[in-house]
């Protein structure tokens, strides 16, 4: 599984990046955490309000820090 | 941080930007009520091609204002067809006729100040700022 990040890297992309990381520990599955920074790269996903989060090239949400309950429902789908 | 992104999303418009005089009028309408900071113009493309992206992005928002040029309410519709409930207004109903509406700078104040005026006070609350009035 692959999941990014997508935000410039202020605090509400870093508490999501936490909070997606608190997750994937927590339902102890392989996933790869990455970060897109770029806004250029952001846009491409069509993200408008950041920070987002992308699941297997998904955007699954914009514009919110999910907390890390709403990140494992997520991720259990 | 220049370029961040994650301010609030506050209230997004939609206009219907169709082809016709009114679907003109709904655009500069949208795009003046953006430059006035009422509400943040967004892409109803966008929605309607169901990027994904996009749509997460406009859950985000407080509000959703859709404004149509004519009764089809093309973007209203839209909305409602990615799952959204926009608050909507619809020019003919303002007394905007396609086909007989000039697109002037005094026609898109007079359009302004109707949404302005009716329901979008109760939608647009919460958001900064009011008209700049130019």
């Amino acid at each position: 599984m692959k999941i990014e990040i997508l935000g410039v890297g202020c605090s509400k992309c870093k508490q999501l990046t936490a909070n997606a990381e608190a997750a994937v520990k927590e339902l102890n599955i392989q996933a790869e955490i990455g970060k897109v920074t770029d806004i250029d790269k952001i846009t491409e996903y069509g993200v408008m309000m950041t920070p987002a989060l992308a699941v297997d090239d998904t955007v699954v949400s914009a514009g919110k820090v999910l907390s890390k309950d709403e990140i494992k429902k997520i991720l259990s789908k | 941080m220049g370029n961040c992104m994650c301010q609030e999303a506050g209230v997004l418009i939609f206009p219907c930007s169709g082809g016709s005089d009114v679907g003109e009028l709904s655009d500069r309408v949208a795009r003046k009520m953006a430059k006035c900071g009422q509400a943040r113009m967004f892409c109803l493309a966008g929605i309607g091609a169901h990027i994904q992206g996009m749509i997460e992005s406009a859950k985000s928002a407080n509000k959703i204002i859709a404004i149509d040029g004519c009764q089809i309410l093309c973007s209203k519709k839209i909305l409602e067809h990615a799952g959204f409930n926009p608050i909507s207004f619809n020019l003919k109903e303002m007394g905007f006729e396609k086909g007989k509406t000039q697109i002037t700078e005094e026609i898109i104040e007079k359009a302004a100040d109707k949404i302005s005026g009716g329901k979008s006070e109760e939608a647009i609350s919460g958001n900064s700022g009011g008209c700049c009035g130019n």
